[in-house]
């Protein structure tokens, strides 16, 4: 495990409860903004994820690539979003979540060193399947930085086998075949992918992708041991009449989501 | 070569460091089903005489070469020899990668079948496959693709394929890629994604060279028979690289023959407004692949520019990077204004409208010609028709009036 991954692996454990991860997209609708974002949420939440924008965001739906879009068209670089990190690393662990030619443009080395100086506890990259990206992963070790696996509906069994090999602090479990923004049915098919993914995965699972109410916050905890909400949070500040309703609308979602995990069962401790 | 490509009957992921599979998990299951698939029956006969009796009978193959005698004269250049993918059924070679594709897929049991298009040529030869072989298909398509490549939008749609705009980005083939692979992480259970060029994550770079292989497997035949010697040159224009890489694979262990890829030089390198991906992009991952992209130094990747949609892309297929990166191919670029005057002298000389994508690799004649002859007779890939490019060359050329 590397530092990065022990202090994830900690937030689990300490939350007493599942796990609350929301989504700040880094630089939209610009840098100052999205700080103050950032802020909100973490007086919350018990890890953060802190998005760097990419042009051609693969995973992701109309809204987030949108929220990118704006966020690089507002002059967006991802060394800006790094350094936002440091702002709340010391209290709550941040995962950088942006696509792998941000990381491979800045070259490994350098942007996993970056990070670790911002306080950074993980990386996030979706599309950077657990067979790509030796070199990346190799700097993310010796730079102490997780680099978070993800899995999916449509892994096979063996496969979530070696995606739970590569866990370094928990795994992040896609719950719908597609992309971000749409929304999450809580219903037997998710079900029997946690079950299978808890089956061969020893570290904590973390459901994202679709969450929108407090009500799927409170149904996705039961479930699994962190939630994550993103496209929401984004939605809502979208929609937010002035800066300080937009910032307020992440304060209220964030507690309320914290409010709606209150009483479920944590993650069980690391072996 | 070859063991570069296979191994253990396996299919190549990677062409030297370019390549791979940079992809959302969700799709990882059917990229790896779809490898076992086309090797499945890449060498099942029976597969294989289906495919084959729709290239000869349904598409029209082997296409002729056909020796340019116009373009010799024009361009004082004893022997240009051009390869007539433009007589493809569906007037382009994308033809020959759609109905392998959409054939397999069929095989596969899947019931939908989506792509991205560009010029609409793939979207056009998808549409036409999936016809005939009775699967669903939706084609994304950059807005501004639909507006200058109007005439393959109403096509696409004539053949029941349901033709998606896509707004996002600045609405040309990148932007239409992002859509399909979105579509394709969605709905992976039941769909094919029928990629359009030689790009992509693998296996698909592997499969859509050796679908467009037969081209270059025809040429070379087609060039001794009437030579009885090989090429000096193959010269074809590189947007993804597929009608490229279709015709080089052949001669890649000829070392007496030079092979010439040529890129959308837009408006110009120094304008910035261009699609030379290989002359002037830096490595990095865009659609699931590592491979030579045009980006900012953050790693934004860039819009490009080309007058040809078909060309109009940031990036490349991975082999293209590596055969570039070996020297075994030298890339170049023509701009738009070249391309154009290469798109009338061959409609003047010849009495064929080459597509605007083709019309790139063409212009390597005019600027080349005289180095080009001195070393043998030139082949040059024309890839497509341009009866797609009457209305946009139209108005370049103030012909529409
Ligand atoms: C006629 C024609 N030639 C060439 C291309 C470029 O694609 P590729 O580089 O894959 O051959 C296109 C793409 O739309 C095309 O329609």
């Amino acid at each position: 495990m590397t530092d990065g991954g022990r202090r994830i692996r900690a937030a689990f454990e300490d939350a007493g409860r599942p796990l609350f991860m929301p989504y700040v997209m880094g630089g939209y609708p610009d840098l100052d903004a999205s700080a103050a974002h950032l802020a909100a949420a973490a007086r919350h939440a018990d890890l953060i994820e802190l998005g760097i924008p990419f042009s051609d965001p693969l995973a992701d739906g109309p809204t987030i690539q949108a929220a990118g879009q704006r966020a690089l068209e507002a002059g967006a670089h991802p060394e800006d979003v790094i350094e936002m990190a440091a702002a709340v690393a010391g209290d709550t662990p941040v995962v950088l979540m942006t696509y792998v030619n941000i990381v491979l443009s800045a070259g490994p080395r350098a942007f996993m060193e970056r990070a670790a100086r911002a306080g950074v506890a993980g990386v996030i990259l979706p599309d950077l399947p657990i067979d790509e990206g030796e070199d990346l992963r190799d700097q993310a070790r010796r730079a102490g930085i997780s680099v978070i696996p993800l899995a999916a509906p449509t892994t096979g069994d063996r496969r979530l086998a070696a995606i739970g090999e590569r866990a370094d602090g928990f795994v992040y479990c896609v719950a719908v075949t597609g992309v971000t923004g749409g929304e999450v049915q809580v219903d037997d098919e998710l079900r029997g992918f946690l079950g299978r993914a808890r089956a061969q995965i020893d570290a904590p699972l973390a459901v994202g992708f679709g969450i929108r109410t407090p009500a799927h916050v409170a149904a996705i905890g039961a479930i699994a041991d962190g939630v994550i909400v993103a496209s929401e949070l984004i939605r809502r500040i979208g929609a937010a009449a002035t800066p300080e309703a937009a910032e307020a609308e992440v304060e209220d979602f964030c507690a309320a989501a914290v409010e709606a995990l209150r009483g479920l069962a944590p993650a069980a401790p690391s072996a | 070569m070859s063991e570069l490509r296979t191994h253990d009957g396996e299919l190549a992921s990677r062409y030297g460091e370019f390549g791979g599979r940079y992809v959302p998990e969700t799709v990882i299951g059917a990229l790896d089903e779809l490898t076992e698939a086309y090797l499945r029956h890449r060498e099942d006969p029976a597969f294989r005489a289906e495919l084959d009796g729709l290239l000869d009978r349904y598409v029209g193959r082997p296409t002729p070469l056909y020796r340019a005698k116009g373009l010799e004269a024009a361009y004082g250049i004893g022997r240009v020899y051009l390869k007539r993918e433009d007589l493809c059924h569906t007037g382009a070679h994308k033809i020959n990668n759609a109905l392998g594709q959409v054939l397999l897929a069929s095989k596969m049991g899947k019931k939908r079948i989506i792509a991205e298009t560009g010029a609409g040529q793939h979207g056009v030869a998808t549409a036409t496959a999936a016809a005939l072989l009775g699967l669903d298909c939706c084609v994304y398509m950059g807005r501004v693709d639909m507006a200058r490549q109007r005439l393959n939008v109403i096509r696409m749609r004539m053949l029941g394929a349901e033709v998606r705009p896509v707004d996002s980005g600045i609405g040309t083939l990148k932007d239409a890629l992002n859509e399909a692979i979105r579509d394709w992480v969605t709905n992976v259970r039941d769909t094919h994604y029928v990629i359009g060029t030689a790009a992509g994550p693998a296996p698909y770079p592997e499969i859509v060279a050796e679908l467009q292989s037969v081209i270059g497997d025809e040429a070379r035949e087609q060039m001794l028979s009437e030579e009885g010697r090989l090429p000096g040159t193959v010269v074809a224009c590189i947007g993804g690289g597929s009608n490229a890489i279709g015709i080089f694979r052949a001669f890649l262990a000829d070392d007496g023959v030079a092979l010439v890829g040529v890129e959308a030089g837009g408006e110009g390198i120094d304008s910035g407004r261009h699609g030379a991906s290989l002359g002037h992009g830096q490595p990095g991952v865009l659609h699931g692949m590592y491979s030579y992209l045009l980006q900012t130094p953050d790693g934004q990747v860039t819009e490009p520019h080309s007058i040809s949609a078909g060309l109009d892309y940031p990036g490349v297929g991975p082999e293209h990077s590596f055969l570039r990166d070996t020297g075994r191919v030298r890339y170049v670029s023509a701009t738009d204004a070249e391309a154009l005057t290469a798109f009338q002298a061959c409609s003047r000389a010849e009495g064929i409208i080459p597509a605007l994508e083709s019309s790139h690799a063409l212009a390597l004649l005019a600027r080349e010609g005289a180095e080009l002859d001195r070393s043998g007779p030139v082949l040059v890939c024309l890839s497509g028709r341009g009866d797609k490019d009457v209305d946009a060359v139209g108005v370049a050329l103030g012909l529409d009036d």
